[in-house]
């Protein structure tokens, strides 16, 4: 494989509805940035892969609606969907374009609109098996809720502590001009809002936005040729765990994600994660999840995760920043979020991210999951070569 | 482009669409147990030995057919709780109690509803159904072959 390099991002202003553009306009708007961060001509892409879950825009393959926005037309094009990971293994798969050779320059474009449906939950439900587990009334947040509930239970975790999840979270994203949910908030806020699926409140849990994004993927000799200040491509891990989310060993720990983190750091020469990386952009559309996900990326042992957060181990003045954007708890167009996890590592490692820069950036960690629990993908970016 | 709020456009539409999904053999027989004669079944693998609840034809693990149908009892522990509050479209009437059960007998969690007792008030209803309660099944008289056909677990202390 060769060496790869991101080479320019892009993103919208992410709203609960932009009713200014069409799917195609927001496409465009968000690979035109991508190209404009680049200095580069959509002549220049040689291959598109474009990321989106159909059913949230009400469209059978809004792929094909918005291939003209995206300047894929006469261009190869290839379409993922794995749920919330969606947006990352986008990445990853344009990244394996350029990396196996097959490609100098490939574009990862998302689009999602998940404010266009009525109700995202209803949705959702739809993923779970039919015959067996969709009567069960399970939603996205179920999710969260039982790894909650669980977590609370097994490692005694609290509900404060998942509060200073959300107010740092909306903390970073006041700083973010592109988040989707801008305001302060308190512990005291998060713990009195409305209960929505216990052990989860309304501040525990992500909004439904509208946005596109996208990233350029080059190879080390077009990247040295074409831009100054590339994000170099240090590793990725995908895997995917079985559809029965009543087989996993304990829902409090999320064992897949440590199996796929493993392999991430290995690849990317990792050995103390806490230490070597600066900033992580984790996929946690409720509370509890970056709880899980701390721990199961090895930054703090099990259980510790609660502790380490009201100490402000992961603050931006922080041991390791986490979700300097303010996170998924603050935006969150489904089949882009997971991008845009990416587009904010590469901005961190870059000198990019303004108001919410982590000072001396030089190693950040995107990742994102989807299905029942099922799906993880994940990546390092680095300002410097590995 | 002149850009006036007031100006831009929705077009409603709707995505309604009526399915029929197969069972299979395997959820067939299973369902068949639940509808005629009130009775869980879990299936083994003949390899790794587990009972998989719900059953399917195979084992993913080992990558085998499954053959051996095992009897699971009605009744076992809470092993993760949600409660949901909020009404979504075409989804139950909140408020309801999400939980995976381990059953007597069964090496893996079903997904259903905990019920039976009052869950309108979250402070009251995270104490009456709490990770390691027990439940039992509370049956529905006319069954029809599906999960429904058991209305929810019941906490055994509820009266
Ligand atoms: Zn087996």
């Amino acid at each position: 494989m060769r060496r790869v390099a991101i080479i320019g991002v892009g993103q919208t202003k992410f709203r609960t509805r932009r009713d200014d553009a069409t799917h195609e306009e927001l496409t465009f708007e968000g690979v035109s940035r991508a190209l404009e961060d680049a200095a580069l001509s959509i002549s220049q892409i040689e291959s598109f892969v474009y990321g989106t879950m159909d059913p949230f825009d009400g469209v059978n393959s809004p792929d094909k609606w918005c291939v003209g926005g995206a300047g894929a037309v006469g261009k190869p094009y290839i379409k993922i969907s794995t749920g919330g990971t969606t947006g990352l293994t986008t990445g990853i798969a344009a990244y394996h374009q350029v990396a196996s050779g097959a490609f100098d320059i490939a574009m990862a474009v998302c689009t999602q609109r998940v404010g266009v449906g009525d109700d995202a939950q209803s949705i959702l439900n739809t993923c779970v098996c039919p015959i067996y587990e969709r009567d069960a009334g399970a939603g996205a947040i179920t999710v969260g809720a039982q790894q909650a509930s669980r977590h609370m239970f097994k490692y005694g975790s609290t509900d404060y502590q998942r509060a200073l999840v959300s107010v740092d979270a909306h903390k970073n994203a006041l700083n973010n001009p592109y988040a989707h949910i801008q305001v302060d908030v308190t512990p005291e806020d998060v713990m009195n809002s409305r209960m929505i699926e216990w052990p989860l409140r309304l501040l525990e849990c992500c909004p439904r936005s509208d946005g596109a994004c996208a990233v350029i993927f080059a190879s080390e000799e077009q990247a040295k040729k074409l831009c100054p200040k590339p994000a170099w491509v240090w590793g990725e891990a995908s895997i995917i765990d079985s559809y029965w989310w009543g087989e996993r060993p304990d829902l409090a720990d999320w064992d897949i994600l440590s199996l796929a983190g493993r392999r991430l750091f290995k690849m990317a020469g990792i050995e103390n994660p806490i230490k070597e990386i600066d900033v992580a952009e984790l996929y946690a559309p409720f509370t509890s999840q970056t709880l899980l996900e701390l721990e199961a990326l090895g930054f703090c042992g099990k259980g510790e995760s609660g502790p380490q957060i009201e100490k402000g181990v992961f603050k931006m003045d922080g041991e390791m920043a986490v979700n300097p954007s303010g996170g998924v708890l603050c935006t969150n167009p489904i089949g882009a979020t997971g991008l845009v996890r990416l587009v904010e590592a590469c901005l961190q490692v870059t000198g990019k991210a303004e108001k919410r820069q982590v000072p001396d950036a030089e190693v950040a960690l995107a990742h994102a999951w989807g299905g029942t629990m099922q799906l993880h993908a994940l990546m390092i970016v680095g300002k410097h070569k590995r | 482009m002149a850009e006036k709020k007031e100006e831009f456009i929705k077009v409603k539409a709707n995505w309604n669409i009526p399915y029929t999904h197969s069972a299979g053999k395997c959820a067939s027989h299973f369902f068949q147990e639940m509808k005629e004669k009130k009775r869980i079944f879990g299936i083994r693998c003949p390899k790794c030995q587990r009972v998989m609840l719900p059953p399917r034809s195979f084992c993913e693990r080992c990558f085998v057919e499954t053959t051996d149908w095992v009897p699971v009892k009605d009744e076992g522990v809470v092993d993760s709780v949600s409660i949901n509050y909020m009404e979504y479209t075409g989804m139950p009437k909140p408020p309801y109690a999400i939980a995976f059960i381990k059953l007597d007998g069964s090496d893996s969690r079903l997904m259903h509803f905990v019920g039976g007792v009052d869950l309108s008030d979250w402070k009251k209803a995270k104490e009456l159904v709490k990770i390691g309660t027990r439940v039992k099944a509370v049956w529905k008289e006319e069954r029809e072959g599906r999960m429904t056909d058991i209305m929810y677990f019941k906490p055994i202390s509820a009266k």
